[in-house]
């Protein structure tokens, strides 16, 4: 499996796991609603699993973006900043927030594979 | 969503148009429909959106008195206001702080008052206790309310009762709509021309229909509401204005006419009148502003303003990122003697001082047809 899920609405694709991508799912942005504007995280700062890396903010209300596993911040999605609604828009592909070097691979295998994923969404 | 949550007339039309609904004062509301906020927002602001507003409470005062009444519990000339004229007011406390903002139309009949919907059961309790011995105060659930808002909207509704487009801002009269007797009045709450359409609660469905059958016209939710209503300038109750703001503080005062204040024939006499009068003659310590954000993060309700030296000087009571304007915007407190356009203070958001400019307001140029 190459992409997971967390529990807070965010996917991470391995595929590369020196920068790994990390963005929000369909859900996420259909619960916020017209994004207009991401706290893109530092580049080169590295954060634990859980801390707040960024902000994802609609018209109506702002959610923190969490960190999925511990990692080195290696790149931002500078397009973010020109045009945010590419989160709604392909949350999956093209607005991506950020990608991450992850060195525990066992923080990335404890997050939720897409069923696992599916299922939570079918409890909210 | 909750249950126990009220119903207005058109709640199965909002689920049938895919409306994502939330809890608001109690009733299950549209936020906004599949096309969202932003879409909402211009529709709008560039032809004409329709909104569900049943939840707001409507309200008749009957009687020869009750125009005098209605006078002794907010700072506003209701005994002079003329038949078919609509007028802003406010209830206040005896210190001087909102209870809640309302619009008064003059019928032939009865004043037509509409309050807040989180206010309502308050605000008939107040009007009741206060007046009640002077008139008679009838809540009308029996009737929607439809907001059709837009520079499209006359269009639109005059196809349904031509008479309307003779209305100009802030007047009414009663209009024959898809058959239903409806009291229609030329305001609203988006800074657009545009109409409120009060009409029993079983023909609301019928009309909601044949207004979104117009070309102009396409459904929007609560969300755009609030984000028009921001870029115009407005209060909203309960973030704005409160019991502990006055209507000077929250730069009201062209809503006090001038026989309501000190030296006018009929001064004072209302809840808080000297606390008002005396802030109407020397001032006031904190002001009502607009602030526009000079970079894009949005800035919203609850954020700390201060100085560059990092001294408090106020705080944000609404804020987005606005989709007309297309910067941050936000209606605050300030300091007086910061208040002052074109200064400029930094809002703190997640740690970081975001630059903003008092800005006049309304934010984006008015639309009402005078």
């Amino acid at each position: 499996m190459t992409t997971m899920f967390t529990p807070d609405h965010e996917w991470i694709n391995i595929e590369d796991h020196e920068a790994a991508v990390v963005g929000i799912t369909l859900h996420a942005q259909d619960a916020l609603g017209d994004v207009v504007f991401v706290d893109l995280p530092e580049v080169g700062r590295t954060y634990k699993k859980g801390d707040v890396v960024g902000v994802v903010e609609s018209v109506k209300a702002a959610a923190d973006m969490y960190m999925p596993v511990e990692g080195e911040v290696v790149e931002v999605n500078e397009a973010l900043r020109a045009d945010p609604s590419l989160a709604n828009t392909d949350p999956m592909g093209n607005g991506w927030i950020f990608k991450v070097h992850v060195t525990r691979m066992e923080q990335f295998e404890q997050l939720l594979d897409p069923p696992g994923y599916d299922a939570l969404l079918k409890t909210l | 969503m909750s249950a126990d949550l009220q119903r207005t007339p058109l709640h199965d039309l909002h689920l049938e148009l895919g409306a994502k609904m939330v809890p608001f004062a109690g009733y299950a509301m549209p936020v906004n429909y599949p096309g969202g906020i932003i879409a909402e927002h211009r529709q709008c602001r560039e032809s004409a959106a329709l909104f569900d507003v049943s939840h707001m409470g409507q309200l008749r005062l009957i009687g020869s008195d009750a125009a005098a009444a209605l006078e002794s519990l907010v700072p506003v000339d209701v005994v002079d206001l003329p038949i078919g004229k609509q007028r802003y007011a406010l209830f206040t406390n005896a210190a001087g702080g909102i209870l809640d903002d309302l619009m008064i139309a003059r019928r032939p009949n009865d004043l037509f008052v509409v309050v807040n919907a989180a206010c309502k059961d308050a605000d008939t309790k107040h009007l009741v206790t206060n007046i009640g011995h002077r008139c008679q105060v009838v809540p009308m659930p029996e009737r929607a309310l439809l907001a059709l808002q837009g520079q499209k909207a006359v269009k639109a509704l005059a196809r349904l009762a031509d008479g309307v487009s003779r209305l100009t801002f802030m007047t009414g009269g009663s209009f024959t709509l898809v058959g239903a007797d409806c009291f229609v009045t030329r305001s609203g709450y988006t800074g657009e021309d545009g109409f409120e359409i009060s009409v029993p609660a079983d023909a609301a469905v019928a009309l909601a229909k044949a207004l979104l059958a117009q070309p102009e016209v396409k459904p929007a939710g609560l969300g755009a509401r609030d984000t028009l209503r921001l870029e115009a300038g407005l209060c909203l109750y309960g973030h704005d204005i409160n019991e502990h703001t006055t209507p000077v503080e929250a730069g009201l005062t062209w809503a006090i006419q001038k026989v309501r204040r000190p030296g006018g024939a009929r001064e004072g006499h209302y809840p808080g009148a000297d606390k008002i009068g005396s802030q109407l003659t020397s001032g006031v310590q904190v002001k009502r502003v607009g602030l526009l954000g000079l970079e894009r993060t949005p800035v919203r309700e609850g954020a700390i303003l201060v100085d560059a030296q990092g001294h408090k000087l106020g705080h944000v009571t609404s804020g987005t990122l606005a989709p007309t304007v297309n910067q941050p915007i936000a209606m605050a407190y300030l300091a007086a003697n910061h208040a002052i356009v074109n200064h400029e203070v930094y809002a703190e958001v997640r740690g970081k001082r975001q630059p903003m400019r008092v800005t006049p307001l309304p934010f984006v140029p008015p639309g009402y047809v005078r």
